[in-house]
């Protein structure tokens, strides 16, 4: 995001992680937002509440004033409130979900894979070369096959299955589709601004774009079990060739 | 407790009595608990991939017979109400001898209500030992699930209707000697519940065997 | 009866509210030991907790706190702070004493059913309590036992949990249609609607979102019992692999009904929660600032479209399990509005001050702290409730200090405020100023080092419900030391709490004794009841009500304040 004098110090301020995803920047924009009309209000009242316990304490004041408040000022206060509110939902926040969480991207032009979350664990599945996914079938899950991938078939022979660790190449559109195997977890990626529960019976396609290189926590956002605390996947952001230098050197693993 | 006021005479400004409105309020919430489940019953055959053929697997006669048996146990319900109503003292027909008639009417007709619905809770058994015996248990299928859990939860509130109208019907009825509009108000609120446990089943009928 | 019988089993309202008073204060104390082991093994993840080896080896073997039953503590803190201990307190004990007297009522309007509804909630109350007992522990699925998860819950806590829920819910539906019928039906000659006090309007729309709020609770409960109990697959859908095994049920389900199920009472009851608390700081602070409240009617009707307006914000708890952009819109939209009532009744209570002759009573001082606490806690829900916002901070610690500031230093607050308010009432006596004003410098402070970081670690990223507080986490290291000054805030909050239970039990005995209106109040319960109460019955002569609930410093009057109910030299002419 452009350094820019409202929202940075605010942000700083604020101090969430970095954001390393294309939609970080409007994501923190509306924090900044709505934390600096949060921030005006309440020390606005604050100093007006301060202000009237000194000024109104009964040492100062021995006798009330039956009618308090004359004229209307604070319906405009509260009038303003609604207005920045509908400012914030109807400029930001919902652009913001149909922009960036609903319009999926064209898929040959973005990463796509298939994230499943199983207690306490983050199961990540590669198409491989030939950029289709295996068929999967839960008779064929076993330790060794934690989605009960199908190896027989062509589409699945080529297919990576990655067990906690989720690389991407940076500068380009990442789809994932998420499901759960179990119970619902939440796949939470702090940096990029991505936050999606994964619900059993439900395959959810989430997007994003990340725009900088590094290597972080997948954080595990819905309680899950006992193991919640300790359900975290790594991911890494890299660059085109280190991402399918890596996918090579995985694939050489899977046996002929 | 006797010194509480509009438990038997209506408040004017409000109308009502305590305990009719008390009831009304009682029937809301049960409304948003039906309401839940038959949602959910929507909910879900929505998201249903596959849903069975349900007029094959309940059995509608049944069925039908248990409205028409409810139906009737309401006009029953009305009529006990009515048979002491219409004597109350100060009534009409509110002499001595006409209320030891009006108890005798009442209690043929909350006897029949009752009948009612005895002979609905025995043809739900029926209906249940008939899905077990096809081993068709609440565990099979969705639909099966939420046959049971409805129909169930409103076969309760007819076992608690019916303890409430046999209490009404034997030592309850001694109060319509004391203090007879009390007594009567009582029928009324119970008619209430009992009518809205009717209705229930006229949804849950169309729900559960036709749809 | 005779003696003490008489008042264990009585049907008087006053009785019965002291009856939940006294067992909400129990069980908030309860929650409160609850979550200093949370907060313990937070700060010392994974070391031995002083005391703690006296939970067994199955819960925390040497004093060490095992993943499974710091799950436990936090789902059961949850429920008994929310169901058991606050509830109860603000609705059912608060209500149950004052409303009748404040309506100028002789009892509720169904006096058996009353003390029905108390039973009711003691017996949930105790189930709950047992379920810790059993093998495999208590409910370990949050407070708001997400399915499948607490469909496929091992052991007996969750169905506990479940039959719990469903006393305290049937409790709370008698107590709301007794509340309604009695504020309706009940009210004194001349008790208008626009004379009952603030605190009775809140009460009366809490009543009706407790009426219309927890049937569906209670029916989701039903279908989660069938899960558990029937094997149905309710919330459970087809397919599933739980530990490497195919889950052996029908399925067909749907995961997130429950959720829509849990918030469509989970919101409600969340004002619920707060809305007889902003009754008893309305109470207060006219009182205290001897003027009539500011905008009376205007928050009288706040009051209403907050009531409408919680039955549908529920998804707004949702908002990541996968919404389109309409729907999503809808939902926030909702919750921006349901902000502004809130906002118009907070403001009136700070323009009541305005003009005012403040008394610092100690129960002023709660309730004036009252305001900016529900403050900070309102206003950070407006990032929850935009779904862009909600994104980083959803299931993080800000939330949980979001709903902390609304419901510890607002409600408990509250609660307190109203408790040294009422207690020369009920009792005919004071209780000890100093003592008060010790309770609560010491609270106000260390429930703000409690809860305030927890924004700071939420918004780094730090999620909730973490064993170890989140000490895997790289985006966690930075304000994981936090955790060590706040759990001692924790342990400082419940020593100052024993300055509130000494005076409480020391006042009840040696007290000051006062007359019949030492706050020279205006509501019915200071004027026309005699105090302390008798145990049975309410009013002597049966008031009348000539006047608006707070007619302090009316221009031109001879006394200071004017009471509710006619004088006597009223009631001659
Ligand atoms: C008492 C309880 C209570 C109250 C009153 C509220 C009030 C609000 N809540 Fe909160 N909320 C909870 C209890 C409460 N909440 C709980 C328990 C949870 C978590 C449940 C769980 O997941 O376990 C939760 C979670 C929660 C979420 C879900 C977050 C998530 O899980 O991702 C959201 C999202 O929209 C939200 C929004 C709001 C909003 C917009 C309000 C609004 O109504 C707030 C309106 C108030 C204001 C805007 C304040 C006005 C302030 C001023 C005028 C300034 C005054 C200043 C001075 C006096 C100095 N809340
Ligand atoms: C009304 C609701 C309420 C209240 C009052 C509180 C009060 C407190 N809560 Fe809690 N809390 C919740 C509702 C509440 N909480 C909920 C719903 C959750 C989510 C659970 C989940 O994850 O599912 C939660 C979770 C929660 C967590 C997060 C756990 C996790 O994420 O893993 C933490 C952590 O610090 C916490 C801390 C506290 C603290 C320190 C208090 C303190 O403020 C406590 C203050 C209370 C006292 C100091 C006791 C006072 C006692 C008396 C005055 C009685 C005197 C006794 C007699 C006279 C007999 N709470
Ligand atoms: Cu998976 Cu929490
Ligand atoms: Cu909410």
């Amino acid at each position: 995001m452009t350094p820019d004098p409202i929202f940075q110090p605010m942000l700083q301020w604020l101090g969430m992680p970095v954001g390393a995803s294309a939609h970080a920047g409007e994501v923190d924009r509306i924090m900044a937002l709505v934390h600096w009309l949060m921030l005006v209000l309440f020390v606005g009242w604050s100093i007006f509440f301060v202000y009237v316990l000194a000024r109104f304490r009964r040492g100062r004041n021995p006798q009330a004033n039956y009618h308090g408040v004359r004229g209307r000022w604070s319906t405009w206060v509260e009038a303003g409130v609604l207005v920045a509110e509908i400012v914030l939902l109807a400029f930001f926040s919902i652009p913001f979900w149909s922009t960036n969480v609903d319009a999926l991207p064209a898929e040959h032009e973005s990463t796509i894979v298939r994230v499943v979350a199983e207690q306490f664990a983050w199961n990540v599945h590669y198409p491989g070369a030939d950029g289709v996914f295996g068929r999967t079938d839960i008779r064929l899950v076993d330790p060794e096959n934690p989605l009960g991938l199908d190896r027989t078939e062509p589409a699945g022979r080529d297919d990576l299955v990655v067990n906690g660790r989720l690389n991407l190449p940076v500068g380009k559109p990442v789809i994932v589709f998420l499901s759960s195997k179990d119970v619902i977890h939440s796949f939470g990626l702090p940096q990029m601004r991505v936050k999606q529960d994964a619900v059993p019976g439900i395959v959810q396609p989430v997007w994003f774009t990340p725009t900088m290189t590094g290597e972080w926590n997948i954080a595990c956002s819905q309680l899950c079990g006992l193991g919640h605390f300790r359900m975290r996947g790594i991911y890494a952001i890299q660059t085109q060739e280190d991402y399918e230098a890596w996918l090579k050197e995985e694939a050489s693993f899977l046996e002929p | 407790m006797g010194t509480l006021p509009y438990t038997t005479d209506v408040r004017p400004d409000t109308g009502l009595t305590n305990p009719k409105l008390g009831i009304w309020l009682f029937l809301a919430s049960e409304v948003m608990l039906f309401g839940a489940l038959f949602s959910s019953y929507v909910l879900l055959r929505i998201g249903a991939l596959e849903w069975p053929d349900q007029s094959s697997v309940v059995s509608v006669p049944f069925g039908a017979f248990n409205t028409v048996v409810l139906i009737a146990s309401s006009v029953t319900m009305v009529l006990a109400w009515a048979s002491l109503a219409s004597r109350l003292p100060g009534a009409r027909r509110g002499d001595a001898q006409a209320q030891a008639a009006g108890l005798g009417r009442y209690r043929l007709f909350m006897g029949l209500t009752l009948l009612a619905g005895a002979i609905f809770l025995v043809v739900k058994a029926f209906e249940y030992s008939d899905k077990f015996s096809h081993h068709l248990y609440p565990s099979t299928n969705v639909f099966l699930g939420l046959y049971f859990t409805m129909t169930g939860l409103h076969a309760l509130h007819v076992i608690i209707g019916m303890i409430v109208n046999a209490y009404l019907w034997g030592p309850g009825a001694r109060m319509w000697r004391s203090e007879p509009e009390r007594f009567t108000n009582r029928i009324e609120v119970a008619g209430i519940y009992w009518h809205f446990v009717d209705v229930v089943w006229i949804f849950l009928f169309p729900v559960l065997y036709l749809l | 009866m005779p003696g003490l019988l008489r008042y264990i089993f009585s049907t008087d309202h006053k009785v019965i509210g002291l009856q939940y008073g006294f067992t909400s204060l129990f069980f908030l104390l309860v929650g409160f030991a609850l979550v200093m082991l949370i907060r313990w093994q937070v700060a010392y993840p994974g070391q031995p907790i002083p005391l703690a080896g006296l939970l067994g080896e199955a819960n925390a073997p040497g004093g060490v706190l095992l993943p499974e039953f710091y799950n436990q503590l936090g789902a059961m803190h949850g429920t008994i702070m929310v169901f058991l201990g606050i509830v109860p307190l603000a609705f059912g004990a608060f209500g149950n004493y004052l409303i009748p007297l404040q309506i100028g009522a002789p009892d509720m309007a169904f006096p058996r059913l009353n003390a029905l509804s108390y039973w009711l909630y003691l017996a949930g109350g105790i189930v709950m309590l047992v379920s810790f007992g059993v093998p495999g522990g208590a409910a370990n699925n949050g407070w708001t036992s997400y399915a499948p998860l607490s469909d496929i819950a091992p052991g007996h806590g969750q169905t506990l949990w479940l039959a719990g829920m469903l006393l305290i819910i049937l409790s709370s539906l008698l107590g709301a249609m007794n509340f309604i019928t009695t504020i309706v039906q009940l009210r004194a000659p001349g008790m208008t609607w626009f004379r009952l006090p603030f605190f009775v309007w809140a009460q009366f729309v809490t009543a009706f979102l407790l009426l219309l709020a927890f049937p569906p609770l209670q029916g989701a409960a039903v279908l989660q019992a069938m899960d558990r109990l029937a094997s149905t697959s309710f919330f459970i859908p087809s397919g599933l692999v739980v530990g490497g095994q195919p889950l052996d049920v029908a399925g067909g389900g749907n995961a997130l009904l429950w959720q829509h199920l849990f918030w469509f009472l989970g919101h409600p009851e969340v004002y619920v929660l707060i809305l007889p608390a902003l009754g008893i700081v309305a109470e207060v602070v006219a009182n205290n600032t001897r003027k009539p409240l500011w905008g009376y009617r205007l928050i009288v009707y706040s009051l209403f479209v907050l009531g409408f307006l919680s039955f549908v914000v529920w998804a707004h708890h949702m908002f990541l399990t996968g919404m389109g952009t309409a729907i999503s819109a809808f939902f926030q939209a909702t919750t921006m509005i349901i902000s502004i009532p809130s906002v118009i009744i907070l403001s009136a209570l700070i323009l009541s001050l305005y003009g005012g002759s403040i008394r610092f009573t100690t129960p002023m001082l709660f309730a004036l702290a009252f305001m900016p606490m529900f403050g900070i806690g309102g206003l950070t829900g407006l990032p929850l409730g935009l779904s862009a916002t909600d994104i980083p901070l959803h299931d993080t610690n800000y939330v949980v200090a979001h709903f902390h500031y609304l419901v510890a230093p607002g409600t408990i607050f509250a609660m307190f405020a109203g408790i040294y308010y009422w207690f020369p009432k009920i009792t005919g006596r004071m209780m000890n100023d100093t003592l008060g004003r010790i309770h609560f410098a010491g609270s106000l402070v260390s429930m703000n080092v409690i809860f305030m970081p927890m924004f700071v670690q939420g918004l780094a990223g730090v999620n909730r419900r973490l064993w170890d507080g989140g000490a895997l986490y790289s985006h966690a290291q930075e304000t994981l030391s936090l955790n060590v000054p706040m759990s001692y805030a924790a342990l400082v909050l419940g020593v100052f709490q024993i300055f509130f239970v000494v005076n409480l039990v020391w006042s009840l005995r040696a007290g000051r004794v006062v007359d019949a209106n030492p706050w020279e109040a205006t509501t019915l319960e200071w004027s026309a009841a005699p105090t302390p109460p008798r145990a049975h019955g309410n009013f002597v002569t049966p008031p009348r009500v000539v006047r608006d609930p707070y007619e302090y410093s009316v221009p031109g009057a001879a006394a200071g304040f004017l009471p509710q109910a006619a004088t006597d030299a009223e009631s001659r002419t």
